[in-house]
């Protein structure tokens, strides 16, 4: 370890490239199907992604929509102009013997995200950012002499962003990686599934004592929010380590393992690839017009800082405010129950809805994200909340329904109905099983006439258990008392 | 036995006074016939008899067969066509079936014309007289121990050899005029973007175009008719002129043509032959009451420096794909992935790909990048509006398509300098994308070699090349 002395004597430079699989149904340049996940290996290739002769990249314009919609997302607009660039290199897993990408006209241009780290704002410039297409995945089984490659996801859209480097701590780090998450979620450009390799993080991290950048490291292919901090902060270590002994840190690319916690060297920049980038003549430029900047623009689902805004007016804690959104479709049902219902209902709401957001373990094992489907979802909460408002459900009672209504999409009165739960409110239900609840416990009854009125919880205790959970607790204390004369 | 017109070939079909079966078999025949002039690397005959039968079978039901009903056709060996073997004249794609075909195949079978053969070419389209092809050297047909031009030197040759009415070659850089000019026979270039470039063995994409050669222009115009256009798996495709480019029934006024001779083109390098009989055409243009002028196009003596820097850039590139990890020839002794691809490569690729991957990758390498390939983007962008520039002013173009006639084999090919030499005036046309047509003229009195005149014109005004081209046709080639 470090001393907290010597670390404070040098600054941490971090910047960080993020690819973004874009949601589209088919890959970048070919009719094949996008979605990898479930797929047996190579089903789902054509003669492009498989690299024929003769076979021609055609552009998925819903990639080029996808990414406009992250230049605003971005905090700017998409690049009138951009196009396509091939980067060569060898590898059995890139079929064309060359990447199609943006090298010298990106999409996206000087971006900017702000977010907040412990109460105080941060903001990281987004040099530029780029659609390209994926390479297939390879596989080299342990103890054989071949490897296997799988074309399936060669050819998938991804938008890699990159930041400059405005980073300068391993939490900055981690709070640009999960803001980045979050915006691409809510833009709706990426499944942003961190689990399917959705998003990927390189981190590239130097530290020096003077103004001068030092050496920088980059570590590639991490995928959770947590590993960027750790990897990170590993780096910093390391480096400082490496300086503070006199020795100079490789500028080189660095892996991540997990199960150690720690990054290894994969291979120095000494030995660095030369990618020959050439315009692409396959594909002419991507030229966006003043209108369909402007449909794209009006068409932007709403980001996270709207509804930070939003929680924050209603008086949800900003811990809170961050759990909330942490899940978009929670996020947006409570936005819809917030201006529909008002502040009460959509808090209460929130709080039904929240996921403890305990680490990134939680995006990282993603289950399904809430589902908004339909306005009578946004009805069904509405009037959940009602009935706990009115009593007619214990808040238990009510974490019951909810769970069951976002299942089945049955209305709360329903399901409350069914599983039998309504609270009674029935004056005269009620006032018999608390007779019958004095008459059982005489000693208690005769404590709280003396005035000893801690007896009366156990009073009440007792009429909530022969009614089976059911009763109203308020009116079984309001009747417990009329019936003792006090 | 010679072939009718192509239009007069479709009706015959279609009227049922000629079988498709007969002419498929006059057209294996004469293949089988001048074999020795080795203009084919494969031949489809199963696959022609029995697409042949189907159409003989729709006219007999009284069903129209297609504009090409019937009619054989031969493809450069760089189109990709189902079924058979795909090399593009290379042993790297020895073996190759491609599972899908070219778009330009699909429309001309849409129309009933019939693939019989697969023709031979310089190797990936990399040269001007099939020297280059891994396999053997397609013959002159007018003499066996001179080169047919190239790349299409196998589709020009076949044609001649009467083996079918017509080919489809591909021209990047003059792989059709050249080989025409050296066979005698017509061969258009068209406008960059005008043919789909889907399921043809890229050379270079940013002027790859497939065109069609005959013996007229009136049987050229008929069949690019077919397959000019649009094409939704070719992202750079053009639409087609609304008039589109047959033949029109009045033929072309020359008096009202303003053509304009390009003077860099007849100036040094030419061979007294060639410069003879394009005076002679110049003659016969002015006979015909054409206004004839000299123009100057300046930056036109770069143009192949320009063509050799960025051609073999966009060739390296897209000569990557064919590493033998997939379909492509494999060497197996390698020990590890990085002999695999090296032996597969150095055994795969003949000397000229070899090249010409070497050329590319030097001038896109990092430093090297600016001071060549993008030098010769902005040289490049200054020849197209050199030419944008002259081509207001003149109707048409006119030079020779190369500095000699057929050469003897052998004669270059130990210097790769001197074989490019010959493309000096075909690259031009192809940098700026404009279309370009060989057209035979009068031979000289010192050779008995066929001599091509290249007519070039504005982009997008085929059709009107092709009416000029059909006017020009009767007043100049006295062969």
């Amino acid at each position: 370890m470090i001393s907290e002395d010597i670390r404070r004597q040098y600054t941490v430079t971090i910047g960080i490239e993020c690819h973004v699989q874009l949601k589209t149904k088919t890959k970048l340049f070919s009719g094949a199907d996008n979605d990898a996940r479930e797929a047996a290996p190579n089903t789902l290739v054509n003669h492009i992604d498989f690299g024929l002769p003769g076979a021609l990249p055609v552009l998925n314009e819903k990639a080029v929509e996808l990414a406009s919609r992250a230049a605003f997302a971005l905090g700017t607009e998409p690049q009138r102009f951009s196009k396509f660039d091939r980067k060569h290199y060898f590898y059995p897993d890139l079929p064309l013997g060359y990447q199609i990408t943006q090298f010298y006209d990106p999409i996206i241009k000087d971006g900017e995200v702000t977010f907040t780290l412990d109460g105080e704002p941060k903001t990281v410039r987004i040099h530029e950012a780029h659609i390209e297409a994926d390479a297939g995945k390879s596989t080299h089984p342990v103890g054989t002499d071949y490897s296997l490659v799988d074309l399936n996801r060669a050819g998938t859209p991804l938008l890699e962003i990159v930041s400059e480097a405005d980073i300068h701590s391993p939490a900055e780090a981690k709070g640009y990686a999960r803001e980045l998450y979050l915006r691409m979620r809510y833009a709706d450009v990426s499944d942003a599934n961190l689990y399917y390799g959705n998003m990927r993080f390189d981190v590239n991290v130097s530290v020096s004592k003077t103004s001068e950048l030092g050496k920088r490291t980059e570590t590639k292919n991490l995928n959770s929010f947590r590993s960027v901090e750790r990897a990170a902060e590993y780096e910093v270590e390391r480096q400082i380590g490496l300086l503070e002994q006199g020795e100079r840190i490789v500028q080189e690319t660095r892996g991540w393992d997990d199960a150690g916690q720690k990054t290894f060297s994969q291979r120095s920049k000494e030995d660095s690839y030369e990618y020959r980038y050439m315009p692409d003549p396959d594909l002419p430029p991507v030229v966006l017009s003043d209108e369909y900047v402007a449909d794209v623009a009006a068409a932007m689902p709403e980001l996270p800082d709207a509804y930070r805004t939003k929680f924050s007016a209603m008086g949800l804690d900003a811990k809170t405010v961050e759990d909330v959104i942490a899940d978009p479709g929670a996020a947006k049902l409570v936005g819809m129950v917030y201006d529909d219902a008002g502040p009460d209902t959509a808090k209460r709401v929130a709080f039904w809805l929240l996921r403890p957001q305990e680490d990134d373990e939680t995006a990282a094992h993603e289950v399904e994200p809430t589902e908004v489907n339909t306005a009578s979802q946004v009805k069904n909460l509405i009037a959940l909340s009602h009935m706990v408002a009115e009593n007619k459900l214990s808040s238990t009672a009510a974490k019951e329904v909810l769970d069951s209504m976002l299942k089945t999409g049955e209305s709360p009165e329903a399901i409350a109905e069914t599983k039998n739960l309504l609270q009674v409110s029935d004056e005269g239900a009620i006032a018999e099983i608390v007779a019958a609840v004095l008459a059982e416990n005489p000693k208690a009854a005769g404590d709280v006439q003396n005035g000893e009125m801690k007896a009366i919880g156990f009073l009440v205790g007792q009429v909530m258990k022969q009614s089976q959970g059911k009763a109203n607790p308020a009116l079984a204390t309001k009747l417990i008392k009329k019936q003792l004369g006090i | 036995m010679s072939w009718a017109p192509i239009a007069t070939i479709a009706d015959d079909v279609n009227a049922g006074r000629v079988k498709a079966i007969d002419l498929v078999e006059q057209a294996l025949a004469a293949i089988e016939e001048h074999k020795d002039y080795q203009a084919i690397i494969s031949t489809l005959a199963d696959a022609a008899r029995s697409q042949a039968k189907s159409i003989d079978e729709k006219v007999a039901n009284g069903v129209n067969a297609g504009r090409l009903a019937g009619v054989p056709f031969i493809a450069k060996d760089n189109l990709l066509v189902m079924g058979v073997e795909a090399t593009a004249a290379s042993n790297i794609l020895k073996g190759f079936v491609p599972p899908y075909q070219s778009t330009v195949i699909n429309r001309l079978e849409a129309e009933g014309a019939i693939c019989v053969a697969k023709a031979n070419q310089d190797a990936f389209g990399h040269g001007a007289s099939t020297e280059n092809s891994d396999f053997f050297v397609t013959k002159n047909p007018h003499d066996k121990t001179r080169v047919p031009g190239g790349s299409s030197g196998g589709p020009a040759a076949a044609v001649v050899l009467e083996m079918a009415p017509f080919a489809i070659g591909t021209d990047t850089g003059g792989s059709i005029r050249q080989p025409a000019s050296y066979v005698g026979c017509v061969g258009l270039r068209p406008t960059y973007g005008l043919t789909s470039r889907s399921g043809v063995v890229a050379m270079a994409s940013s002027t790859d175009t497939i065109g069609p050669l005959a013996m007229t222009v009136e049987d050229l115009a008929y069949v690019f008719d077919v397959y000019a256009g649009k094409d939704e798996l070719d992202s750079t495709t053009i639409g087609r002129d609304p008039a589109g480019y047959q033949l029109p029934a009045a033929a072309y006024q020359l008096p009202t043509a303003r053509i304009g001779v390009i003077k860099e083109w007849m100036g040094e390098g030419l061979d007294d032959d060639v410069r003879e009989s394009v005076e002679k055409a110049i003659a016969d243009f002015k006979a015909a009451g054409a206004v004839v002028e000299e123009v100057s196009i300046p930056s036109l003596p770069l143009s192949l420096a320009v063509y050799y820097i960025l051609i073999p850039a966009e060739v390296s590139s897209n000569l990557a794909r064919h590493d033998g990890q997939r379909y492509q020839f494999s060497e197996q002794s390698g020990k590890d992935l990085f002999e695999s691809y090296t032996l597969s490569r150095a055994k795969g690729f003949g000397r000229e790909a070899k090249r010409r991957i070497m050329i590319g990758t030097y001038v896109l390498s990092s430093g090297y990048y600016d001071a060549y390939y993008k030098q010769a983007q902005t040289v490049r962008t200054k020849l197209i509006n050199e030419f944008n520039d002259v081509l207001e002013r003149y109707d048409f173009l006119i030079g020779p398509v190369a500095p000699n006639a057929a050469f003897k084999i052998g004669e270059n090919a130990d210097d790769p300098l001197k074989m490019y030499l010959v493309d000096m005036m075909t690259v031009a046309p192809a940098l700026v994308g404009v279309p370009a047509i060989s057209l035979p003229i009068t031979p000289s009195s010192q050779t008995s070699m066929p001599i091509g005149l290249q007519v070039i014109a504005a982009q997008r005004r085929d059709r009107e090349l092709l009416e000029f081209a059909a006017a020009a046709e009767e007043v100049v080639s006295h062969g």
